[in-house]
């Protein structure tokens, strides 16, 4: 019956998105921010808590192991959990996407400070800087190419999973795919699906621009 | 209180959890301007010394001043400053510049930025980089070109004290060699005073104005000049460490015009064959030079004055075996090894001196 209904149809209708090209728009801006939100947030809890793992090694175990959890629960579940307690809202969307970011984030970080040559550590504490500077000024520039392909990862992941988010009404592109299955329409999908693939690939290509700009030191290296 | 610029006294460093000390009671001092070398097998607690200089590691037990101050009294940061720091990784900042990477301490100290970059520019010609180096990063670099930025890097702010770990420890022999003499160049300009660590007895002899030779555990086994510790070792240790070939070593740091030259089998054109051969036989050679007093133009052999009745000024044999009074007795014993005249004819530049056998060397050796 569903095929019967689909045969019906083109994959694509495209009076239909002429049509509706205030609503794309709309539902793009929601997934940007939704994604944007996620990994702000995400990205400040991670920092702060891989301060605390790399201050307090023996916190790094527990840490991974929370953050581990959490990101092995399916999204579905996750949403589900949390809609008793926070309802209907952004806030849930978000406590469910930052809580994915949260393991990627912390482990790149982590291991990208650790993956700094202790030799130029000791220089650095050689020559006077102190254990902040060491931490500002050596390990995180030179954590960056790390820290930034674990926000690669996880703008990809966190884009995927605000299309799940639609199903408590927060979605952004996800209602498109959400609205499209309901009501056997390939449009739809399509729009939801497409949007959300030219969204993580822009940011990727984004998150890349802005490596090669904050480390032409990495480049100068590779040429050589 | 006392006028070494660092002084050690009874220092002693156990690392947490280690049963023996890494250094043990050790004491010496570097006069302001000197190289004091620290050279010892691997694990003897070398580098552990240099760390405690500038306190990257806290000694367990002693007392260390630099400049005349208690270093355990001061900011550990403050004295950094205060102090160069090379490390044979170079641990240069790969993010950062060449000509940023040598302003890291002047930068630290709060130096106005013309005073900054005329300070690297300075630097980068002072160890010999060209100055189109500045704006490049350090993975573009030689390992050789590294490590003369590490170097300027530890001057850049002018500090009295420069510590050096090992610089010269990751590149060819070739470059180290080079390395070595522009050290020497630069601090008979710049007057530092310097620590240098390495395991190499040859870079240590090259290097030192006093080498402290170190044993397993941080014990100073002796300390001195290299010529000091080459004529009378200590112990069997240090002259095990020294190596078989001890004498020879002596002889590199012997220049030639410290030592008296004989005059050598010369004579005029146109002496007989009898005095010729008088001549010849007091240095026990088949053979006669042929100058004037300051000058050494070839030689003959004694047959050959023979045919000829007496010493003539042509046909003269070149002397393969020349060399400058500003060498080394080594050097001049390999140019007499290596030439049938078994002799070196030593010259500044082109004024003959005199000459060196190796009879004249064994004795300045033994003496
Ligand atoms: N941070 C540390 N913790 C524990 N032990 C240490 C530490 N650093 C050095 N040691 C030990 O102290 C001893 C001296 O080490 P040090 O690095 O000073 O030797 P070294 O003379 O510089 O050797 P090398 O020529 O191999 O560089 C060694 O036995 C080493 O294992
Ligand atoms: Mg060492």
């Amino acid at each position: 019956m569903i095929l019967a209904q689909l045969e019906g149809q083109p994959l694509v209708r495209w009076d239909w998105i002429a049509d509706h090209l205030d609503d794309i728009w709309v539902a793009t801006k929601e997934h940007l921010v939704l994604t944007g939100i996620a990994l702000g947030v995400g990205l400040i809890l991670s920092v702060a808590l891989s301060m605390v793992a790399i201050r307090f090694r023996r916190t790094y175990t527990p840490i991974t192991w929370i953050t581990g959890i959490l990101y092995t629960i399916p999204s579905l579940a996750l949403f589900s959990i949390l809609v008793p307690i926070t309802g209907l809202t952004v806030l849930t969307a978000e406590i469910g996407l930052v809580s994915y970011t949260l393991l990627i984030l912390i482990r790149n970080i982590v291991a990208g400070i650790d993956g700094v040559d202790p030799a130029i550590k000791e220089a650095a504490i050689g020559m006077g800087y102190t254990p902040r500077r060491v931490l500002l000024q050596v390990e995180v520039p030179l954590a960056l190419p790390v820290i930034i392909a674990g926000l690669r990862i996880a703008s990809v992941t966190t884009i995927g999973l605000v299309t799940v988010a639609a199903l408590i009404g927060k979605g952004g592109l996800g209602f498109f795919i959400l609205q499209g299955l309901r009501r056997f329409f390939t449009t739809e999908i399509v729009v939801g699906a497409v949007m959300s693939v030219a969204l993580a690939v822009a940011i990727d290509v984004l998150l890349v621009v802005a490596q090669r700009a904050l480390t032409p030191w990495a480049r100068a290296k590779a040429t050589v | 209180m006392n006028d070494a610029m660092i002084r050690l006294e009874h220092v002693s460093k156990t690392f947490p959890g280690s049963a023996t000390d890494a250094v043990s009671d050790l004491s010496f001092e570097v006069p302001e301007g000197e190289i004091l070398v620290l050279v010892g097998p691997s694990g003897c607690g070398k580098t552990t010394t240099l760390k405690m200089i500038n306190r990257i590691i806290e000694p367990s037990s002693g007392v260390i001043w630099v400049a005349g101050v208690n270093a355990i009294e001061t900011q550990p940061h403050e004295l950094r400053r205060q102090i160069g720091y090379v490390i044979q990784q170079t641990g240069l900042f790969p993010h950062r510049t060449i000509a940023q990477n040598i302003a890291t301490v002047p930068k630290l100290l709060g130096w106005e930025r013309p005073r900054i970059s005329a300070r690297v520019e300075e630097l980068i010609d002072l160890v010999g980089l060209d100055s189109d180096m500045a704006n490049r990063y350090p993975g573009e670099l030689s390992g050789g070109q590294q490590q003369r930025v590490g170097v300027a890097r530890g001057l850049a702010a002018d500090p009295p004290v420069l510590l050096m770990d090992e610089p010269f420890g990751a590149v060819d022999p070739i470059v180290r060699t080079r390395l070595q003499l522009e050290l020497l160049d630069l601090q008979a300009r710049v007057r530092k005073t310097i620590v240098f660590v390495t395991h190499d007895i040859d870079e240590a002899i090259q290097l030192g104005d006093r080498v402290a030779i170190l044993n397993v555990g941080g014990v100073l086994e002796q300390i001195g000049t290299p010529e000091d510790i080459l004529r009378v070792p200590a112990n069997d240790f240090v002259a095990e460490f020294l190596g078989t070939d001890r004498g020879l070593k002596r002889l590199s740091l012997i220049k030639i015009h410290t030592v008296d030259l004989d005059p050598g089998p010369v004579v005029a054109p146109g002496t007989s064959l009898e005095e010729a051969r008088a001549a010849a036989a007091r240095y026990d050679v088949d053979w006669v030079g042929v100058g004037s007093p300051g000058r050494l133009d070839g030689w003959l052999h004694l047959a050959e004055v023979e045919s000829a009745g007496q010493v003539t000024a042509a046909d003269l044999r070149p002397f393969r075996s020349r060399i400058n009074t500003s060498a080394t007795l080594k050097e001049a014993l390999d140019a007499i090894i290596s030439t049938r005249a078994k002799v070196a004819a030593v010259f500044d530049g082109d004024h003959y001196l005199g000459m060196l056998t190796a009879e004249r060397i064994s004795a300045e050796i033994t003496q």
